[in-house]
């Protein structure tokens, strides 16, 4: 079967800026795939590539298949969602909809159906005869999805498209957009900078940073496994200890960190004895005891206490300088019996702790 | 939420004299220059003319007489529709229909590509397009003048490098005086339009391009309509002055081009001079304007809605 979607050694130069260098990245038929990073490094453009607002610089885009780099935007079969929408100011919701049809030459009666379904998928029922300065923030969202689906394109493109929504519509459209790309099985290419709605809604993601594509993987590939100390760090909370290796066997890894205490951890890739890297630990891995529990633990002295409703967060003061992060559930966790001050020992959960090298 | 801030301010903020004294610069102004004019105007148009110019105040009402009707040499015939004055100002609707659309032409793609300029060469464009509005109006009817006739440097060019055979002959035609219009009231066009494809969200283009739009459909479906405001009132600003226009329609154009702004000018002027009928026909003229504005109210609300 071929992909939706191959780019092949993609290359943009701004002048002398390089915005992105040699991302290749297969997106499969009917994934949701997401386009990971900070702002500004290359993702919003990567898509512009993809629709056909940019030129490569170098590489190749193909779409199932076909090679579509010499192709202006009006002839690839791909639509955008964009950032604000950029719903037409002087056309209602229906004239939104069915611009693209209308482009295409369908006939009346196939728009008027064709728009019709749309609105009934996206849920618009009473508004569609209003023009977009007449409705809400989510509702034009709505009509940017149904005007960019309603051509039936092979590829649909959303650039950040949740990012101008309140925090609770926000949830709620993620959602929608997931049951909108299962129902209609169409492959959905998601930017974003937001990792919980990267992690909450992709089949897959690629976290791009500094222009490059750092890693390709899904949700749990991403956020157990990361590669590097970016993603560690970018995605999700986590601790970072420096450490050296002091054993190895296989990607296992028995290191020592700067206070000397020693800790065992699961390697990003073959190590020597000797290197040097970063131990990550997920703060919800660790758990605090005032009694010493078996396996790896680490000890420490309480410093604050962070009550944030479904969890407790405590920072302990390891030997030397560093500070480590632990957040436990609060239903099965009383944090109230521990004071700042306490001595205690921070148990890691087995597997938790990934060791990255330099 | 415009009704919920409207009902904070009570009747007593309203009237207050701090309100009054400080809105009444804008009321002297409007009423000196405004409305009192017009009002001198209106009551003049129904005055009996005085022979040597200026006015007798006796009410008549045979200024809008003469401008409508023909009775005859010695006025005791009955009234048949006079079409002389109805006929100038046909022409001068259409003259200035004539400027006012090759100023759009014109206009339109110099706006666009200001607009689309790096921001900081902008002030520069806009700069040079007003530099030839620092010389008089009369100075640069005069030198339209001096350009377009038949042994004017243009038509000695086209010659010279064999692109006619003869002199192109313009002056004295009612093009010439669009053409004067035009470039007299260019700027006009040029700035509305500007500050609207400014504010335009190229945005637009993009997405119509990806829903398969072409660029002639973009810039007609998509562009022009939601620039429109800045077309109607850069329109608006050219028609209305091209309308009372009389330097050039004087200077460019030839007897049959005489304009409203012409005839008006003339019943002023000198001792031969009309004064009852040169208000009455000022009077027909703003009542025109108005219409056309009237409709321009009425086609904005209609898009608000």
């Amino acid at each position: 079967m071929t992909n939706a979607v191959s780019l092949h050694g993609v290359r943009k130069d701004f002048g002398k800026l390089t915005a992105l260098s040699d991302v290749t990245l297969e997106i499969e038929d009917n994934e949701f795939f997401t386009l990971l990073g900070p702002s500004g490094c290359g993702k919003t453009t990567l898509l512009r590539m993809i629709a056909g607002f940019e030129n490569t610089t170098a590489g190749t885009i193909h779409l199932f298949g076909d090679e579509i780099e010499h192709l202006p935007p009006n002839k690839r079969p791909v639509n955008t969602v964009f950032q604000n929408y950029a719903l037409f100011p002087h056309m209602n919701v229906v004239e939104n909809i069915g611009f693209s049809l209308r482009m295409l030459g369908w006939t009346a009666a196939k728009i008027q159906a064709r728009v019709d379904e749309m609105v009934e998928m996206v849920q618009l029922g009473a508004f569609v005869h209003r023009k977009p300065s007449q409705i809400s923030g989510g509702q034009q969202q709505r009509v940017a999805l149904a005007r960019a689906m309603a051509p039936r394109p092979k590829v649909l493109l959303l650039d950040e498209p949740l990012s101008a929504l309140d925090l609770k519509l926000r949830q709620e459209m993620r959602a929608e957009l997931k049951r909108l790309q299962r129902e209609t099985g169409i492959t959905f290419i998601f930017v974003t900078h937001d990792q919980e709605e990267a992690l909450s809604m992709s089949d897959r993601i690629a976290v791009i940073s500094d222009g490059k594509l750092q890693q390709i993987g899904t949700p749990f590939e991403i956020y157990e496994h990361p590669n590097n100390r970016f993603i560690a760090n970018f995605i999700g909370e986590t601790n970072m200890l420096t450490a050296t290796v002091n054993a190895v066997d296989g990607l296992h890894v028995a290191c020592h960190l700067a206070g000397g205490e020693r800790l065992n951890a699961l390697a990003n890739c073959q190590n020597l004895v000797g290197a040097n890297g970063v131990i990550s630990l997920r703060p919800e891995r660790l758990s605090v005891s005032k009694t010493a529990p078996t396996g790896d633990i680490l000890k420490g002295v309480l410093g604050e206490r962070v009550y944030l409703g479904t969890d407790t967060q405590f920072i302990v003061k390891l030997s030397g300088e560093l500070k480590l992060k632990v957040r436990m559930q609060n239903s099965i966790f009383q944090g109230a019996e521990f004071k700042t001050g306490d001595p205690v020992f921070v148990t890691i959960a087995d597997d938790a702790a990934r060791f990255l090298v330099d | 939420m415009a009704a919920g801030t409207g009902s904070g301010s009570t009747v007593s903020a309203i009237f207050s004299p701090v309100r009054l004294w400080l809105l009444l610069p804008s009321w002297i102004v409007i009423g000196f220059f405004l409305l009192l004019p017009v009002l001198l105007m209106l009551t003049y148009s129904f005055l009996t003319k005085e022979f040597r110019g200026g006015v007798i105040w006796e009410f008549s009402l045979s200024a809008y007489d003469q401008f409508l009707f023909d009775r005859g040499l010695f006025g005791d015939e009955p009234p048949v529709i006079k079409w002389t004055y109805i006929n100038i100002f046909i022409r001068s609707i259409l003259q200035a229909t004539g400027a006012t659309i090759l100023c759009l032409l014109i206009g339109f793609p110099t706006a666009y590509f200001i607009a689309t300029r790096p921001m900081q060469s902008r002030t520069m464009w806009l700069f040079l397009i007003t530099i030839p509005y620092w010389v008089n109006l009369l100075i640069r009817t005069v030198s339209m003048k001096f350009l377009i006739r038949d042994t004017g440097p243009l038509n000695e060019l086209f010659l010279n490098i064999g692109l006619i055979d003869a002199p192109l002959h313009v002056i004295n035609t009612n093009f010439a005086v669009q053409l004067g219009l035009f470039y007299s009231y260019l700027p006009f066009m040029v700035l509305p339009i500007y500050a609207s494809v400014e504010r335009y969200n190229f945005a637009f283009s993009e997405v119509a391009s990806d829903l398969y739009a072409s660029k002639i459909t973009i810039l007609w479906s998509i562009i022009l309509p939601v620039v429109k405001p800045g077309i109607i009132a850069g329109s608006i600003l050219v028609f209305v002055p091209s309308l009372g226009a009389f330097l050039a329609p004087d200077l460019l154009g030839g007897a049959k081009t005489f304009m409203i702004g012409s005839l008006i000018e003339d019943q002023f002027k000198g001792n031969a001079g009309n004064w009852p009928f040169g208000a009455a026909a000022s009077m027909i003229l703003l009542s025109l304007v108005l219409v056309v504005l009237m409709f321009y109210a009425r086609a904005q609300e209609r898009d608000q809605t």
